[in-house]
């Protein structure tokens, strides 16, 4: 256990290192990085003093260096746009995407695994048709095209919840279904196929046959069982969202992290860029780390192999 | 042995039970999918023949005119106009065409290095193998489309470096699923003859080995080109993908934001299409995988 578990760390810390590389070699190979501060009109010595105060001066290595040890202490340097420190703005708008993140996921939950379970119990069922055509709508529908339908049709058409924004709390609504529902779609068919599977094993079997009732055996028997893969891919899901926010922030203007992504790519605010795409790194590897010790805690086979 | 053989009678079917079974056997054929993906590859491939107006160029009398079945549409324009004036339809097909491009592009190169990639890993595995699958590692921890943004922002927006991105996004599934194969694949009986037998190690690798991995690979591929699809329709959507004025299906999607109210077909249209081709593509995708090697089920 111990021998993979620093193998997972070091595995975690060797992503993160390659990608503030990817971001200091593409930062550098966009283009002279005093063009975004200084202009034609600038006289030489501006030209000069920037140099210096960016390091731009010295070796590659010792700028990637500087770079890499500035980044490790949070500090990303100050937003073009918004004149102050990257990782305020950051900070800022991390519970919008948490809360976010947190509702979509309770949605993916608390709708794929009721229909994945009454899907494999009543099979061929409406319950059935309906949890399969909802899977198969999540599993191809692009997020973004999905979200202006519901916006389209839920805020435009029926105005029942606001099309954007953060204002109103029940304007959580739209983007969490937005971006909760592939999750729930591939919930919905992990838990079938696995309740099938468990529904048909011989110690279901066994149960039945000893006289335990129909919910007995649904409840305690099979879904305890099924529930593993489910687990698995929850952790998945988590580092997943909080990438989907990108979209789904974008669609409907929710002021998280995703949109602030957005901004800054298009705004050329590149030292803010910098900063987004490292926390978000961070997120994803983090929540992929903890699945995975989580998971050979659970599942020794793992951490032997 | 012949003797016996030869006493033996098999009853013979009829005909038309013949032709029963064969029915049978195809009962189970996705016939709608495939006629979804039929339509597609052919719209995609003679876009320019059977679209009525110039994707490209609007009429700007005819600005956002509705689909000819709704009141004010006109049958010129038979799923309408978007903001420019531009005829729906002959966007979409033409859009078919760009995701047909992309699809097949990043798939090719993608596969081609992932093939490789695989093959050197499981073959020769100690430090090549570490790398290889580290360097795979270390892909599947970066979420895509940050990655996209970052390039494309650097490097400029451009057909090549959309595809170039995402065959990047792609290879590391097909390098991790071969390696895995030539790894049990290597130790078979007909490798080691092989090797006794003097051939050289290109020729076990792409005579011997590889074409135990192509089941693999065709269904790995048919599974990827929904996620292709979606992941470069995203970046389109986010205005990252193949530039403007160029019909992308996900830059449509995203020319309809705004005018949801006044002219929602503009955004409804492209979605649709995009989501059709992948559910086509993803049933398809199952069906192959049940046919040819149920074992991927796991694979999701």
């Amino acid at each position: 256990m111990q021998r993979y578990l620093v193998r997972r760390v070091l595995l975690a810390l060797l992503t993160l290192l390659v990608v503030s590389l990817i971001i200091f070699v593409m930062s550098r190979a966009a283009g002279d990085p005093r063009h975004v501060f200084l202009d034609d009109y600038s006289t030489q010595e501006d030209w000069d003093a920037l140099t210096v105060t960016l390091g731009l001066d010295k070796p590659y290595y010792q700028q990637y260096g500087i770079f890499l040890f500035d980044t490790l202490r949070g500090k990303f340097g100050e937003s073009i746009k918004e004149g102050r420190p990257s990782m305020e703005i950051i900070i800022e708008r991390i519970p919008a995407t948490f809360q976010l993140a947190f509702m979509a996921f309770a949605f993916s939950v608390l709708l794929g695994v009721p229909l994945g379970i009454l899907s494999a119990v009543k099979r061929g069922s409406v319950m059935d048709i309906i949890g399969k055509t909802i899977a198969l709508i999540g599993q191809s529908a692009p997020v973004f095209w999905l979200g202006i339908m519901l916006m389209f049709f839920f805020a435009v058409k029926l105005e029942w919840l606001p099309p954007y924004g953060r204002d109103n709390p029940t304007a959580v609504i739209l983007p969490a279904v937005t971006l909760g529902w592939f999750y729930a779609a591939a919930n919905m068919r992990l838990l079938r196929s696995a309740m099938l599977d468990v529904l048909d094993s011989e110690f279901v079997k066994l149960a039945r046959a000893k006289g335990v009732s129909k919910n007995g055996v649904i409840w305690k028997h099979s879904l305890r069982n099924a529930l593993i893969p489910v687990l698995t891919f929850a952790g998945v899901t988590l580092g997943n969202l909080v990438t989907g926010s990108l979209v789904v922030e974008t669609v409907f203007a929710w002021p998280g992290l995703g949109q602030l992504a957005i901004k800054a790519l298009f705004a050329n605010d590149y030292p803010l860029l910098q900063a987004v795409i490292m926390v978000f790194t961070l997120m994803y590897v983090t929540a992929a780390l903890l699945v995975d010790l989580m998971y050979a805690y659970i599942d020794p086979r793992i951490r032997y192999s | 042995m012949a003797e016996i053989g030869s006493r033996i009678t098999i009853a013979q079917p009829s005909v038309g039970a013949r032709i029963g079974k064969q029915l049978w056997a195809w009962r189970r054929l996705p016939l709608i999918p495939m006629f979804i993906l039929a339509v597609f590859v052919a719209t995609g491939l003679i876009a320019p023949l059977i679209a009525p107006h110039d994707p490209e160029r609007g009429d700007i009398r005819a600005r956002m005119v509705p689909p000819a079945w709704m009141e004010g549409g006109s049958t010129e324009y038979i799923l309408g106009t978007d903001h420019l004036g531009r005829d729906m339809l002959s966007r979409v097909i033409y859009g078919a065409r760009i995701s047909l491009v992309v699809v097949a592009v990043t798939l090719g190169v993608g596969l081609v290095i992932g093939v490789i990639a695989g093959l050197l890993a499981g073959w020769y595995g100690r430090w090549i193998d570490e790398l290889m699958m580290r360097i795979v590692d270390i892909k599947l921890a970066i979420p895509t489309i940050l990655l996209a943004l970052v390039l494309v922002l650097a490097l400029g927006q451009s057909f090549l470096i959309i595809v170039a991105i995402l065959a990047i996004a792609v290879w590391p599934r097909f390098a991790r699923n071969t390696r895995g194969e030539v790894l049990q694949l290597k130790n078979m009986d007909y490798v080691s003859l092989a090797k006794v037998a003097g051939a050289s190690t290109p020729r076990i690798l792409f005579v011997h080995i590889f074409p135990g991995v192509v089941n693999t690979l065709i269904i790995l591929a048919s599974l990827e080109v929904g996620i292709v699809i979606l992941l470069e329709s995203t970046l389109s959507f986010l205005g990252a993908g193949v530039p403007p004025p160029t019909p992308a299906w996900g830059s449509m999607v995203a020319d309809g934001r705004d005018r949801l109210a006044v002219a929602w077909w503009i955004s409804t249209m492209p979605g649709i299409a995009i989501m059709m081709v992948v559910l086509a593509m993803n049933l398809f995708g199952d069906w192959l995988r049940d046919k040819l090697d149920p074992r991927l089920r796991q694979l999701e």
